[in-house]
């Protein structure tokens, strides 16, 4: 059929009015008492079905629309100029990262008007500088310690001590309560969680009798003649610092579920509220650098630094095995994120000082009867048994003390 | 005097002497932060890497944070503008006048002016950790126990009063 034979038929009365003989149909199906109200109901359906669709999909158009008026093709799409060849053409959105960098580092600093100036200025840098310190005594491989220092571990949580002073001031400086409450958040949420971290890592520092991390490293390396190599991690006491270790970095480096500091939802965004352009930017790097200096530490203290789980495996390069392991890590910080819903203020503080202080000491007590009882199949199962048993009946009686319920609410019905 | 000390020499005391006379009260905590790690530097310029971490990690992690504390939870940081020496000022310069006379004497005395430099002990970690488990450990238990104390008196002060209902 020709075109206009097409829409002379899309003109015809009976396509035209299709819409009003469905319903005269419909409504005929029904007995005539009813037949006014079947009418109203029809009608009033068909309203609210059409005008909430085009609802629903107006937002969709409306949010892609704006992206192309405004060029924004969002994370997902954005490519990197003269790089549009090709099935990649679009890279997959990683030139989101240059984008990034260059919009923060050309955007406006607004310092607020009664922000106390010069403490405003200095806090991102006493941020950023002590966590690249901790860099500097990293094990990244063989004979790849920036400083080799006797007393490595010691530095690591001296430097990481600066950044608390920092949070503290950018949350004071920028003269604005809710940066002020973020700090304090900040503070105390590190303070309680450095005990727990510390004396997690000391568990490694106690069985091979040295703070230099270098040699931590070597004394994870499996021995001649054996095929696993000797990981903390393998180990009942080494297991549990592990995930001690891990969950008070996690809080340490302010991340979910422990970014209470932050938590955009309540105070907006913490301590750092009033920082915008380069100097936020700077925040959220040392944020992350200190994300990775924790996992770079939990890698040499518990998962064998730059050595290979299996002996036969060593042919591939040292620092491979090093970053490889931070990789996994960071996507294991990443998976926590997107699972774990942000916790509470009394939860965050009572599981510190209640469950992981306690389990902590317990697990330095383990190692010193992992070393004396020589690391045969009796110290496997008794130091099992050390580590175990507090766990499940701590977690029992915190959980029980919980009183979890129905959620009630105070100021709100 | 080499040029490193003389740098570190004057952070510590510029900071210092900023502790004193800067007259909102959280700059002096944070100049004083500044000045513990001064000190930390000055340990490990002389070597001393144990003593110098452990600075950094009690004074400027901790002890420059309860300052903070103790501050904010007490009154504002505002200068409310009264005079920045007390009227007993002539007191405290005495006392701080005959502190330093007491250590400068004990200091004329000591081996490190005369002759007599004793053999430098071995300032590793290894070390430290040796003599404080043997020659040590009586002191450090007694202080442990001093500390513990202090704990458990911090959580009975912290506690909710039960018996005195409001």
């Amino acid at each position: 059929m020709d075109s206009t034979t097409f829409f002379a038929n899309l003109a015809a009365p009976g396509f035209d009015q299709l819409f009003v003989t469905l319903k005269a149909l419909l409504v005929s199906a029904f007995p005539e008492v009813i037949q006014p109200l079947v009418s109203i109901v029809l009608s009033i359906s068909a309203i609210i079905a059409v005008f909430g669709l085009l609802f629903a999909i107006t937002t969709v158009v409306e949010r892609k629309g704006l992206g192309r008026i405004q060029n924004r093709p969002g994370p997902n799409r954005v490519g990197l100029p003269w790089f549009h060849v090709g099935p990649l053409s679009h890279l997959n959105g990683f030139g989101q990262w240059l984008a990034d960098g260059i919009k923060t580092l050309i955007k406006e600093d607004i310092v607020p008007r009664s922000a106390d100036k010069v403490i405003h200025f200095l806090a991102p840098l006493s941020l950023v500088v002590p966590v690249l310190l901790a860099f500097s005594v990293l094990p990244f491989g063989r004979n790849m310690t920036p400083i080799e220092l006797d007393a490595g571990l010691l530095f690591f949580f001296a430097v990481g001590a600066g950044t608390e002073l920092s949070v503290f001031m950018a949350g004071w400086s920028s003269r604005n309560k809710y940066s002020l409450l973020g700090a304090m958040r900040a503070l105390a949420q590190m303070l309680s969680y450095e005990i727990p971290l510390i004396l997690s890592a000391l568990t490694a520092v106690m069985l091979v009798g040295t703070l230099s991390l270098n040699d931590i490293v070597v004394a994870q390396e499996a021995k001649p003649g054996q095929w696993l190599a000797n990981w903390h991690v393998f180990t009942p006491w080494g297991f549990a610092g592990f995930i001690l270790f891990l969950i008070a970095a996690t809080a340490e480096s302010n991340r979910s579920p422990f970014d209470i500091p932050e938590g955009e939802s309540e105070i907006i965004a913490g301590y750092y509220i009033e920082y915008s352009g380069f100097k936020f930017a700077i925040f959220f790097l040392g944020e992350y650098f200190g994300l990775f200096a924790m996992s770079g530490l939990a890698i040499t203290l518990f998962l064998g630094g730059w050595t290979a789980p299996i002996a036969f495996l060593s042919f591939i390069p040292s620092w491979m095995w090093f970053f490889g392991k931070l990789f996994a890590l960071i996507a294991l910080f990443i998976w926590l994120r997107g699972t774990l819903p942000r916790v509470r203020m009394d939860q965050l503080m009572n599981f510190a000082w209640k469950f992981m202080l306690p389990l902590a000491l317990i697990n330095l007590v383990n190692v010193a009867v992992w070393h004396y009882t020589g690391g045969g199949m009796v110290s496997w199962v008794v130091c099992t048994l050390i580590i175990g048993i507090p766990y499940l009946l701590l977690g029992r009686t915190l959980f029980a003390g919980q009183k979890l319920g129905p959620r009630t609410y105070r100021y709100a019905s | 005097m080499d040029a490193i000390f003389a740098i570190i020499a004057a952070l510590t005391v510029v900071s210092a002497a900023g502790a004193m006379f800067l007259r909102n009260l959280v700059h002096c905590a944070l100049c004083l932060a500044v000045t513990f790690g001064g000190l930390a530097l000055l340990y490990l310029k002389l070597g001393a890497q144990f003593v110098g971490f452990a600075q950094v990690l009690v004074y400027v992690g901790a002890v420059a944070i309860l300052i903070l504390f103790a501050i904010l939870l007490t009154r504002s940081g505002q200068d409310d503008g009264h005079n920045l020496l007390s009227n007993k000022w002539w007191l405290g310069a005495g006392v701080a006048g005959a502190v330093f006379v007491t250590l400068a004497m004990c200091v004329q005395g000591s081996f490190v002016t005369g002759n007599r430099i004793p053999a430098a002990a071995d300032p590793s970690v290894k070390a430290i950790g040796t003599a404080l488990m043997s020659n040590y450990v009586l002191p450090l238990e007694v202080i442990a126990l001093l500390l513990t104390a202090a704990l458990i008196g911090a959580v009975i002060i912290a506690q909710k009063e039960k018996e005195t209902g409001k």
